[in-house]
């Protein structure tokens, strides 16, 4: 069994997230990066099926020198090999899914794994995309796996229930909090990892399909009020939420 | 509260390796996931996390700059000690739990031992499926354990131990004792197995510091153990001190990871505090207090980097190490005070960790040699006398 696992690198979760003085990018000065935490269950699920049926699996990520820092660390948590697909620009979804598309075309994978979102910029399309590429059938938020006889069966998570679906191999699977607790990198893995390549290809052409305008911050919150206390206060605080805030 | 997300003040990460950073944030995140959710009540309940062992044996946080051949990591020291900051960032505890079982237990095994030895003990303590502890100190002999009462005699093919030792970590969950006794009056490293005929490890009651660690006295009465369970190459006060000179070195680290949880909770309570209308963190008493905490903290962070490359480069002295023991324990100290004072009467409770910081430290400074004893080292390499007596 041949497994991809697509990781991206992305500002740590207690980030601060500062807009980049051309109003359209954010600021990057200051801020630490991570293996995007859905990235971080795809790789789990990954590493779960290899070491039940043997293969390899191989990570991907597309984007700067500095995601080899990401690919280092799913090296450690015990990835075989690591590809870095290099481009310096900015890409959106469609453009980031069909450079990995490309790269995976000649990798030839049975099953290719994606986080549900990347925590940077919540498009929710790359795995999607992928397959689109590709042709294959994709399965998106997944909370459960189970591998067997060439069949993938999972389970989805839907509004208030789990959905059961099956699919055949190869196929994209978007991991979901949920699907597997990942494994903390061992000081060994880490060692190990030092010693394992990290190929560098430079990433498929592909133009951007969505431009961004600008970002802005959503406004400050104002502070809360406090109407009263008990049940004197209720008929107001009902008033207010119904003539001030207009939510009833 | 904020998460913790280190101190760096000098951007040390500048001067670290890749390796050495994911090393630190996997043992931070662990920490943050699994030691600190549960240390409290282990806290008030004086009982050691040993449903943690496995995962920090699996994580590889034992013994970590030893061989891979004996199921060890072969790290560099820098991020050894980037270990020890993270663990005793959770309890003074957990991390004494693996400087004992790296620095006292494995490394004299893996120095003074035989391959058999090696081969048989340092793969099981490595998992943590084996507890190891290091005996030296006795009721009457602390800083001076030259003077050891703790005899073995041979006879025939096997030794005969006699003695006490006392204040001995991990002992009553040890699987195994590295006992330090006078053979033929010259200091001698020995193996005792938990079950042995003549051997006992009571534990310890009553400590208001080192809760969440066990601590042990070890009985010695005639009790015999097979020839080759003696440390061959171990010989005189020298071998037990090599071992200290590594556990110090990793206390040196350690107390930093200590220092910044309580840094970072008394940073953070000094902004949301509000007295006189304003967060307390805006009085100049408070900032004074802050300012020397982050100085402090950054001054040991240098000391213990700097150190670290020199014990990889093997130029370190046993002097430099007592001085990064010395004074990073001392500010550590000072500085889970102060927290303490910051936080006012909250600072006494154990919603927050910063009491029982402060109170760990307090066994930190003494073990591993005295604040005291440190400074005679110091004292005697500057000046050329020994001032011990
Ligand atoms: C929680 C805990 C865990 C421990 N774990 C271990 C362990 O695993 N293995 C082990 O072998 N030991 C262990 N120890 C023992 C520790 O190493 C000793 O407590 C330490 O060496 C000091 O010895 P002492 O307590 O007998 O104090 P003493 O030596 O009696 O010292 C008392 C005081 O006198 C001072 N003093 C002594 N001599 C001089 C001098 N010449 N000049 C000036 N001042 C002096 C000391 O600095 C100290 O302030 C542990 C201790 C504690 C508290
Ligand atoms: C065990 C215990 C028993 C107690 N018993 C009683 C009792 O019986 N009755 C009772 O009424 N109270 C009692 N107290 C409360 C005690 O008096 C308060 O804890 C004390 O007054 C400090 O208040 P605080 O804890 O709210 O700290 P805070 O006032 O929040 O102070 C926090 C920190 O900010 C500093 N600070 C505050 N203002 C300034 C400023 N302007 N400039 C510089 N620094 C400032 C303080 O010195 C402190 O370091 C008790 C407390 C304890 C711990």
């Amino acid at each position: 069994m041949k497994i991809a696992v697509c990781v991206s690198h992305v500002p740590d979760t207690e980030t601060k997230v500062k807009i980049g003085s051309d109003g359209k990018t954010i600021d990057t000065s200051g801020v630490n990066y991570i293996l995007n935490p859905y990235d971080e269950f795809a790789v789990e699920e990954a590493l779960k099926i290899r070491e039940k049926d043997g293969g390899e699996v191989v990570a991907v990520s597309l984007g700067e020198d500095a995601n080899k820092e990401t690919l280092r660390k799913a090296l450690a948590m015990g990835i075989d090999k690591a590809v870095l697909l290099k481009d310096e620009h900015e890409r959106d979804s469609y453009a980031v899914a069909k450079g990995i598309a490309e790269y995976l075309k000649s990798y030839e994978p049975d099953l290719i794994f994606v986080g549900k979102q990347s925590i940077d910029y919540d498009n929710l399309q790359v795995g999607g995309l992928i397959a689109e590429f590709l042709g294959l059938p994709s399965v998106s938020v997944a909370v459960k796996l189970e591998y067997a006889d060439g069949k993938l069966k999972a389970e989805r998570e839907i509004e208030g229930a789990h959905e059961h679906v099956e699919v055949t191999l190869p196929c994209v699977v978007a991991a979901q909090r949920g699907l597997n607790e990942p494994r903390y990198p061992s000081l060994k893995g880490i060692m190990q990892a030092k010693k394992k390549p990290i190929e560098e290809i430079e990433a498929a052409q592909a133009e951007s399909r969505v431009k961004v305008l600008g970002m802005k911050k959503p406004p400050e919150k104002q502070p809360g009020k406090i109407v009263g206390e008990g049940v004197d206060a209720v008929p107001e605080l009902v008033r207010l939420l119904r003539e001030e805030a207009k939510v009833i | 509260m904020a998460k913790f997300q280190g101190v760096d003040y000098f951007d040390l990460d500048d001067v670290l390796e890749d390796d050495e950073i994911l090393v630190r944030n996997t043992v931070r995140e662990f920490v943050e996931d699994k030691v600190i959710p549960i240390i409290e009540k282990h806290n008030r309940e004086s009982t050691f996390p040993k449903e943690l062992i496995p995962i920090i044996g699996e994580l590889g946080l034992i013994g970590s700059t030893l061989p891979e051949k004996y199921g060890c990591a072969g790290m560099n020291n820098v991020a050894y000690g980037l270990v020890m900051q993270e663990l005793e960032r959770g309890d003074s505890g957990i991390r004494s739990f693996a400087s004992v079982q790296g620095a006292l237990v494995m490394y004299p095994i893996y120095t003074f031992g035989t391959e058999e030895q090696r081969e048989h003990w340092l793969p099981k303590l490595a998992s943590g499926e084996k507890i190891g502890c290091f005996g030296l100190t006795e009721p009457d002999y602390g800083s001076n354990p030259s003077g050891m009462k703790t005899r073995a005699e041979k006879k025939g093919d096997r030794y005969i131990l006699n003695g006490a030792k006392m204040w001995i970590t991990n002992g009553t969950i040890a699987d195994v004792a590295v006992v330090w006794a006078k053979l033929d009056g010259e200091i001698r490293g020995f193996l005792v197995e938990k079950g042995t005929k003549g051997f006992s490890a009571p534990e310890m009651k009553g400590k208001h510091s080192l809760r969440a660690s066990v601590t042990s006295e070890l009985v010695l009465e005639d009790c015999e153990i097979p020839e080759e369970n003696l440390l061959p190459e171990s010989g005189g006060l020298k071998s037990p001190l090599m071992c200290l000179n590594q556990a110090r070195y990793g206390i040196a680290w350690g107390v930093l990871g200590a220092a910044m949880a309580c840094y970072h909770t008394a940073l953070d309570y000094s902004q949301t505090r509000i007295q006189f209308d304003k967060p307390i963190g805006s009085f100049q008493l408070i900032q004074e207090k802050l300012t020397h905490m982050v100085t402090e903290i950054t001054k040991g962070q240098l000391l213990c980097w700097k150190l670290g490359r020199m014990k990889d480069a093997g130029t370190l002295k046993h002097t430099q190490v007592s001085m990064a023991k010395r004074n990073n324990c001392y500010h550590a100290l000072e500085i889970a005070r102060m927290s303490r004072e910051i936080l006012g009467a909250n600072g006494i409770l154990d919603e927050y960790p910063v009491m029982r910081h402060a109170a760990n430290l307090e066994s930190v400074k003494t073990y591993e040699g005295t604040h005291e004893i440190h400074t005679l080292i110091i004292g005697q390499d500057v000046t050329g006398i020994a001032a011990f007596t």
